[in-house]
């Protein structure tokens, strides 16, 4: 059935709707002047001043370092705890509970998080951020990981074992390699939300190794300056290609099943 | 020479008792099937003998060791699962090296083996593909070469066929008894399609909720089931529930005296039995002791079936005849058959 062209408005409305703070955003990071009330010409002299800016440079290195410490311990912690609740199918409240911090407000895992750290009398730093990220990271990859499972056939590890493989070579020849699209997808879901994390980050970071999003926030405190789009306009490139690049992964190794 | 002994297994899943007190003996070399409506336990059987499940009591020895206390991958034993569990991640030759490899036989070997069993099943130019590159009857033949490479003392295949659109049944059919022959290996096939028992295999158990009910080659199968549920689903058959007497066995409400069976053996007269006659047994007689009407005829080219309403009786009694039906629907007609052609089945 063909639809009449203006039938597609709203949709198209929606788009509008969800893409012009960006499409400014990126238009503004171009803009030679110095407001975002007038157009002063091209120019990507904000690209120039970002990449000589050293509080951006130190910010942008520990969120890294967090962003990648964080993402492998939640990968590997989180397809264990994927697994090992898919062996005990008993356990219906520990995978309630497993997901739970993916969808806890970060409010509450932050305040949760640093009264822990000040009971146990730990020093605040980059390492404090890296495990509270973990700790959500975590219940993503579980949860990513564990869908994946749920539509997994688990004759294939019955045959493995039914050929001769014990459960460890079992686990690392079959299990993972069926299961690597959702770890795939379960990494980078982790890097990308610990990437722009702010809130978790803002309650547990040592004030020495404020992480990207928080010298930013500081930074705006002061009013938006053009160099933070540039930063946005760059954060916004390597989120996407980071999703982009997720999608190639899960539709290449499901082009393989 | 026996090859495997079950004896006495059971295993309940909470109030379903999907195996009741087996007990079977394969031999060496064989083909054998596990016969049985859906949900009988055919599957949950050769799980056990697989490794992959524990029965509740009962003992399985394979060369007269206890295969029980072995682990799945320690067992001389293959299962070629329903869906063929083929790896998705591996190519052809991958998924059927891959046992082989865990053997850790030498590189030269596997590569020997995986070829040489490539060409045995007829797809030497498959082995780099995978398995989602491949036809039904391709994953099968695969999933077949990559049990069958272990050169294992017994292989199980859980209803090999069924996922094979028809045509391409038949063909595995002869395809899949050739292999056997080739490569020696005692087979133990599961099915719950009996034509497919009948052309297979040399010995047949027919299961029904559980409990083995028969075990016999599929000619004795077909001409002295042994029970009711046996002569019911082996075969087309007419059955008649009565009461042995001294010329035959009475049906209440049924005949112009009692049916004529086969000589009663130590059965005494006066005892409950089932009478089994053979839809080809059954014959038109006007002297014949039971009288109805033609209900149905269907020609099958070269022989009719035609179905015959008898009152008193719940189920038509069937008959297949040599070329057209000699009788049209509406028609009264007798029937009769050779006493010896009519099998007595003992109370149960
Ligand atoms: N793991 C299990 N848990 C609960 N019930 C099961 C399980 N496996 C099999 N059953 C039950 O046992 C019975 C026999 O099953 P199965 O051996 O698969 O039958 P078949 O292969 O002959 O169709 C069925 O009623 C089935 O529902
Ligand atoms: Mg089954």
């Amino acid at each position: 059935m063909r639809r009449a062209r203006w039938a597609y408005g709203p949709f198209w409305l929606t788009y509008l709707f969800l893409y012009t703070p960006i499409v400014v955003l990126v238009a503004m990071s171009f803009n030679a002047a110095d407001t975002p009330y007038s157009w002063g010409g091209f120019s990507t002299s904000w690209y120039g001043e970002l990449s000589g800016d050293e509080a951006i440079r130190e910010g942008l290195v520990n969120t890294l370092v967090v962003a990648a410490g964080s993402t492998a311990l939640a990968t590997v912690l989180g397809t264990l705890l994927a697994v090992g609740l898919a062996r005990y199918p008993r356990l219906r409240v520990l995978a309630v509970l497993a997901t739970l911090p993916a969808i806890l407000p970060d409010l509450i895992l932050a305040i949760g998080l640093l009264a822990f750290y000040s009971a146990v009398r730990a020093t605040l730093g980059l390492h404090s951020v890296l495990l509270a990220h973990t700790v959500f990271g975590m219940a993503f990859v579980a949860t990513v990981v564990r869908t994946r499972l749920s539509h997994s056939d688990t004759s294939l590890e019955e045959a493995s074992r039914d050929l001769g493989a014990g459960p460890v070579t079992t686990f690392v020849r079959i299990t993972l390699p069926t299961l690597a699209p959702g770890i795939v997808a379960g990494a980078l879901l982790a890097f990308t939300l610990s990437i722009d994390e702010f809130v978790i980050a803002f309650f547990t970071a040592g004030p020495k190794d404020p992480t990207l999003p928080i010298v930013i926030y500081s930074m705006v405190r002061f009013g938006v300056t053009p160099e933070i789009n540039a930063l946005a306009t760059v954060l916004l490139a390597v989120s996407f290609t980071v999703v982009i690049l997720a999608q190639r992964l899960t539709r290449l190794t499901d082009s393989l099943r | 020479m026996t090859l495997l002994s079950v004896t006495g297994v059971s295993r309940r899943f909470g109030d379903v008792t999907a195996l009741d007190d087996v007990s079977l003996d394969i031999v060496q070399g064989e083909f054998f099937a596990l016969l049985g409506p859906s949900g009988c336990g055919k599957t949950t059987l050769l799980r056990v003998l697989a490794g992959f499940e524990r029965p509740d009591t009962g003992t399985v020895t394979l060369d007269g060791a206890d295969l029980l206390a072995l682990p799945a991958h320690r067992r001389p034993v293959n299962l070629m699962f329903q869906s063929y569990a083929l790896f998705p991640h591996m190519t052809v030759e991958k998924n059927i090296a891959y046992g082989l490899h865990r053997e850790g036989l030498p590189k030269d070997e596997i590569r020997a083996r995986v070829a040489g069993v490539l060409a045995t099943i007829g797809l030497p130019g498959a082995a780099k593909r995978r398995p989602n590159q491949l036809s039904g009857g391709q994953r099968q033949r695969v999933a077949l070469a990559r049990a069958i490479v272990k050169r294992p003392r017994l292989l199980l295949l859980d209803e090999p066929l069924s996922a094979l659109d028809k045509k391409v049944r038949a063909e595995m059919q002869l395809e899949l008894k050739r292999l056997q022959h080739e490569v020696g290996i005692t087979f133990v096939v599961v099915t719950h399609d009996q034509e497919e028992a009948m052309s297979l295999a040399d010995r047949i158990a027919v299961f029904s909720e559980g409990r083995v009910e028969q075990v016999d080659a599929p000619v004795s199968l077909y001409r002295r089931p042994r029970t009711r549920f046996v002569a019911d689903f082996v075969g087309a058959n007419n059955l008649f529930d009565g009461v042995l007497r001294d010329g035959g066995v009475e049906v209440p409400g049924v005949g112009s005296g009692p049916l004529p069976c086969e000589p009663p053996g130590d059965l005494p007269a006066g005892s409950p039995v089932v009478l089994s006659v053979r839809p080809e047994n059954v014959r038109f007689d006007d002297e014949g002791p039971l009288a109805g009407t033609v209900m149905d005829t269907s020609f099958f080219g070269g022989v009719s079936r035609v179905a015959v309403e008898v009152g008193g009786l719940t189920r038509p009694v069937e008959l297949t005849v040599p070329g057209t039906a000699p009788a049209d629907p509406g028609k009264p007609v007798r029937l009769s058959w050779n006493p010896d052609r009519a099998i007595l089945i003992g109370p149960a």
